[in-house]
C-alpha cells in the first residue's frame, strides 16, 4: 500500500492503539529549554517519578539568555529559571548546553546542527516552533508543559492521528524570493488556521530545490498556518546535510541509515486528505502589515482596504490590526519606515540567512534612524559566520553583532522594541506586543530586513541597486 | 486535576478571532517557575494600559462578568505559542470552560491536562452567543456528560462533540501519566522491538 511519509513515520511510532483512544506514540527525541520545563520537572519530583530515557533528552538555554553580556543576567527571575534548568538536568541526568556552552543556541537550530534531528524520528519540545525539525522528514511538534512531563516520565504521548495535507509549490522561485517569502505567502493565501488538525507535507519543485536551512525556515512556520507539524520528505540534500554531524552514525552505518531515510519519502500516488497548490512564480518578497502572520502581502502591494473584505468581523480585524500597527488602509508597503531591524530567531538565524543579509549590507550603512542587530541562532552559527568575516561586514555597516539566543523574537530578555516603534524582523510572529509592549512587528526575509535597515523603510530587494544611488 | 462535569455561569463574550497565546499570557510573565498565580496576568495588555489602569472597554473589566466561569470567543482561539501558561492563566482567573468555533491544536490539548473544557460550537451558534451576550449577559449551563450547552434565556440546547478519551479524563480528573504507566509493558516491548 502506498503511503505518505506522515503515515510511515506515525505508524512506526505507535506503541498501542485502542478503540476510542488516541494512539500512544513513542517519542524519539525530547528537546528542552528553560521556560516550559521547570513545572514539568517539579511535577516529576512531587510524584516521585524518574526520567524514563534521559539519553533521549537534550536541553539548552535560549529564550531568556542575554545577547550582549552572557555572563550577567539582569533579571533575577530569568536567572532563577536558568539555574533551575541546570539543577534539573543534573538531577535527572540530562545533557545540557548551558548559557556559555559552545553548543548553546536556539533549540531548533542546535538540534539539526548536532545531528540530533534525523529523518523518521518523532521529536517534541515545549515550544511551538518544534515543527522546524520536520525539514528532515521527522514528525516534530510543540507540546505544553504537562506533555513535557508526560514525555519525561513515559517517553510517549497520547496523540490523535492527524489528517494529512500536501502544500505543493510548483515551478521555480524568482530572484530575491526566499523560503521565508514562500511560507509567508502560503499562510497569507490559505490562512492562519488552514493546517489545524493536520500535518503538512511541503512538496513540489520549488521545495526540492531548497537547501536544508531554507527547508527549516518553511517547516518552522507551519505552526503559523495552524498545522500540528510540517515536514519535507528526505532526499540527497537531507542526507548530505547530515553526513558527518556529531550524533549521526558513521561509515557503513551512515549509508544504511541514509538508505532507510530515503525510503521514508512519500510513495508515488499516495493520497492526502487535502492538497493546496501555489505557483512559485506568483510569490514575491513578502512583508506583513498586521498582527498575525497571515496579514501580509508582496512588497509591491499595499495595506488592504476594508472594502477588500466581505465579512464585518474581517473588516473589524483589519481595523484593529492597522490601528495597533499605526498604518492606514491602502498604504504602499514601500512607504513604511522602520526604526529597528532584527536578524535572528529559529526561523532565520542560520549561516545562510546571515550570508544573505550580509550580501545586501556589505559596503553600505544602516540608515541613521535605524537600530539594527544580528543575533546568530547558535554559538556554532556565530563561530562559522566570524570565520567568514560576516561579523565585520555587519559591524562595518552599523549593525550590532550579538550572542546567540531567541532574543527579540519574543523579547523575554533585554532585547525589546519600544512601544510605538516599528521593527523589520526575520522572526515568525507579529502578534501584538510580541517584541515588546506596543511594539510593531513586520515579518520579512533576512535579505528584506537587511535592505530595510539600509533604506530605513521597506524596499524591494529585487531592485536593490537603487540603494546605491 | 479537578474533575469537571456541570458548570452554570454567565458567559464572558470575547468577540475576537485568532486570539493568540501571547495575548492570553504575555512573555514577561513566563519567567516564573510555578504553575499557579497566572490569573492576574490573563490578557494583561488588553486589561490594563501602560500605567496599569484598567481598560474599561475590555470585556473582562466589565463587573457583570466578574465571577464568570465560561469564556466564549471567535475562531482559532489559542493560536501561536505552546505556552501552557495560557490555560494556567485562564484557569487561575476562574474560567473552567472555553467555547469557540475552533481552537489551535496545542492550546486545545493543553486544556485537557488542566481540567479546562474546550467546546467547539458551530460558527452560527457562536455568532449568536457573542452578539446576544454583548447586549445582555447570558447564563449558560454546560454539561460534559450530556455534551450540551444550554442557554438559560432561550432554553436552546446546543450539543457538542468531544472525543471519548478526553471527555473521560475531564469527567474523572485523571492524571494521564498514572494511566500511561499501566502501559509500561507495551512501552518496554516497543523499545526492545526498535532496538533490534
Amino acid at each position: 500500500m502506498v503511503k505518505t511519509i506522515i503515515e510511515k513515520v506515525w505508524d512506526r511510532h505507535v506503541v498501542t492503539e485502542e478503540e476510542g483512544k488516541p494512539d500512544l506514540l513513542y517519542i524519539d527525541l525530547h528537546l528542552l529549554h528553560e521556560v516550559t520545563s521547570p513545572q514539568a520537572f517539579e511535577g516529576l519530583r512531587l510524584a516521585g517519578r524518574q526520567v524514563r530515557r534521559p539519553e533521549r533528552c537534550y536541553a539548552t538555554m535560549d529564550h531568556n539568555v542575554p545577547t550582549r553580556n552572557i555572563e550577567t543576567v539582569s533579571d533575577p527571575t530569568a536567572q532563577k529559571q536558568m539555574t533551575t534548568l541546570e539543577k534539573n538536568c543534573e538531577e535527572f541526568g540530562i545533557e545540557l548546553a548551558h548559557m556559555t556552552h559552545p553548543d548553546q543556541g536556539i533549540v531548533h537550530i542546535i538540534g539539526p546542527e548536532l545531528g540530533l534531528t534525523q529523518p523518521g524520528r518523532t521529536i517534541v519540545c515545549g515550544d511551538s516552533h518544534t515543527s522546524t525539525h520536520g525539514a528532515f522528514g521527522a514528525i516534530a511538534f510543540g507540546i505544553g508543559t504537562s506533555e513535557v512531563e508526560h514525555v519525561l516520565s513515559t517517553q510517549t504521548l497520547w496523540q490523535r492521528r492527524p489528517k494529512t495535507m500536501e502544500v505543493k509549490i510548483s515551478g521555480e522561485l524568482g530572484a530575491g524570493v526566499t523560503a521565508k517569502d514562500v511560507i509567508l505567502a502560503v499562510i497569507a493565501k490559505f490562512g492562519i488556521d488552514v493546517g489545524t488538525g493536520h500535518i503538512i507535507e511541503f512538496t513540489g519543485e520549488a521545495i526540492r530545490n531548497l537547501s536544508m536551512e531554507e527547508r527549516m525556515t518553511i517547516c518552522n512556520m507551519s505552526i503559523e498556518a495552524g498545522a500540528k507539524a510540517g515536514l519535507i520528505s528526505p532526499d540527497e540534500t537531507t542526507v548530505e546535510y547530515l553526513r558527518g554531524r556529531r550524533h549521526v552514525p558513521e561509515g557503513a552505518a551512515f549509508e544504511t541509515a541514509a538508505a532507510e531515510w530515503l525510503a521514508l519519502a512519500t510513495d508515488e500516488g499516495a493520497a492526502y486528505d487535502t492538497t493546496l497548490n501555489l505557483d512559485a512564480a506568483d510569490i514575491e518578497p513578502f512583508v506583513t502589515w498586521g498582527t498575525n502572520p497571515a496579514m501580509g502581502t508582496g512588497i509591491s502591494g499595499h495595506v488592504p482596504y476594508s472594502s477588500d473584505y466581505a465579512s464585518s468581523s474581517d473588516k473589524e480585524a483589519l481595523k484593529k490590526a492597522i490601528a495597533y500597527m499605526g498604518l492606514e488602509e491602502g498604504m504602499p508597503l514601500s512607504d513604511i519606515s522602520i526604526q529597528h531591524v532584527f536578524i535572528g530567531s529559529c526561523t532565520n538565524a542560520r549561516l545562510s540567512d546571515l550570508r544573505a543579509a550580509a550580501a545586501i549590507v556589505e559596503g553600505q550603512h544602516v540608515h541613521p534612524t535605524v537600530t539594527a542587530i544580528v543575533v546568530p541562532g547558535s554559538r556554532s552559527v556565530k563561530r562559522l559566520a566570524e570565520q567568514e568575516g560576516l561579523d565585520e561586514v555587519f559591524i562595518a555597516a552599523g549593525f550590532e553583532w550579538r550572542e546567540s539566543g531567541c532574543s527579540m523574537c519574543l523579547a523575554m530578555n533585554d532585547d525589546v522594541v519600544p512601544a510605538g516603534e516599528r521593527c523589520a524582523s526575520t522572526s515568525n510572529r507579529n502578534f501584538e506586543g510580541r517584541q515588546g509592549t506596543g511594539a510593531r512587528t513586520h515579518l520579512v526575509s533576512p535579505a528584506m530586513a537587511a535592505a530595510a535597515a539600509i533604506a530605513g523603510r521597506f524596499t524591494d530587494i529585487r531592485k536593490v541597486p537603487v540603494l546605491q544611488d | 486535576m479537578e474533575p469537571i462535569n456541570v458548570v452554570t455561569s454567565l458567559m464572558t463574550p470575547l468577540d475576537r478571532k485568532n486570539v493568540d497565546t501571547d495575548q492570553i499570557i504575555s512573555k514577561e510573565f513566563l519567567k516564573r517557575i510555578e504553575r499557579t498565580g497566572f490569573g492576574k496576568y490573563l490578557f494583561y495588555h488588553w486589561r490594563f494600559d501602560s500605567e496599569g489602569n484598567a481598560n474599561t472597554e475590555f470585556i473582562l473589566n466589565d463587573a457583570r462578568f466578574e465571577s464568570s466561569q465560561i469564556l466564549v470567543a471567535d475562531e482559532n482561539f489559542g493560536c501561536g505559542s505552546s505556552r501552557e501558561h495560557a490555560p494556567w492563566a485562564i484557569l487561575d482567573y476562574g474560567f473552567r470552560v472555553v467555547i469557540a468555533p475552533g481552537f489551535a491544536d496545542i492550546f486545545y490539548n493543553n486544556c485537557f491536562k488542566n481540567g479546562i473544557l474546550p467546546i467547539r460550537l458551530a460558527q452560527s451558534e457562536i455568532n449568536s452567543l457573542l452578539a446576544d451576550g454583548q447586549k445582555t449577559p447570558i447564563e449558560l449551563t454546560v454539561n460534559l456528560e450530556h455534551q450540551t450547552v444550554t442557554r438559560i434565556d432561550t432554553e436552546d440546547i446546543l450539543s457538542f462533540d468531544i472525543d471519548p478519551y478526553s471527555r473521560q479524563m475531564l469527567l474523572n480528573g485523571w492524571d494521564e501519566i498514572s494511566l500511561t504507566f499501566q502501559y509500561e509493558d507495551k512501552i518496554t516491548a516497543y523499545e526492545e522491538r526498535m532496538a533490534r
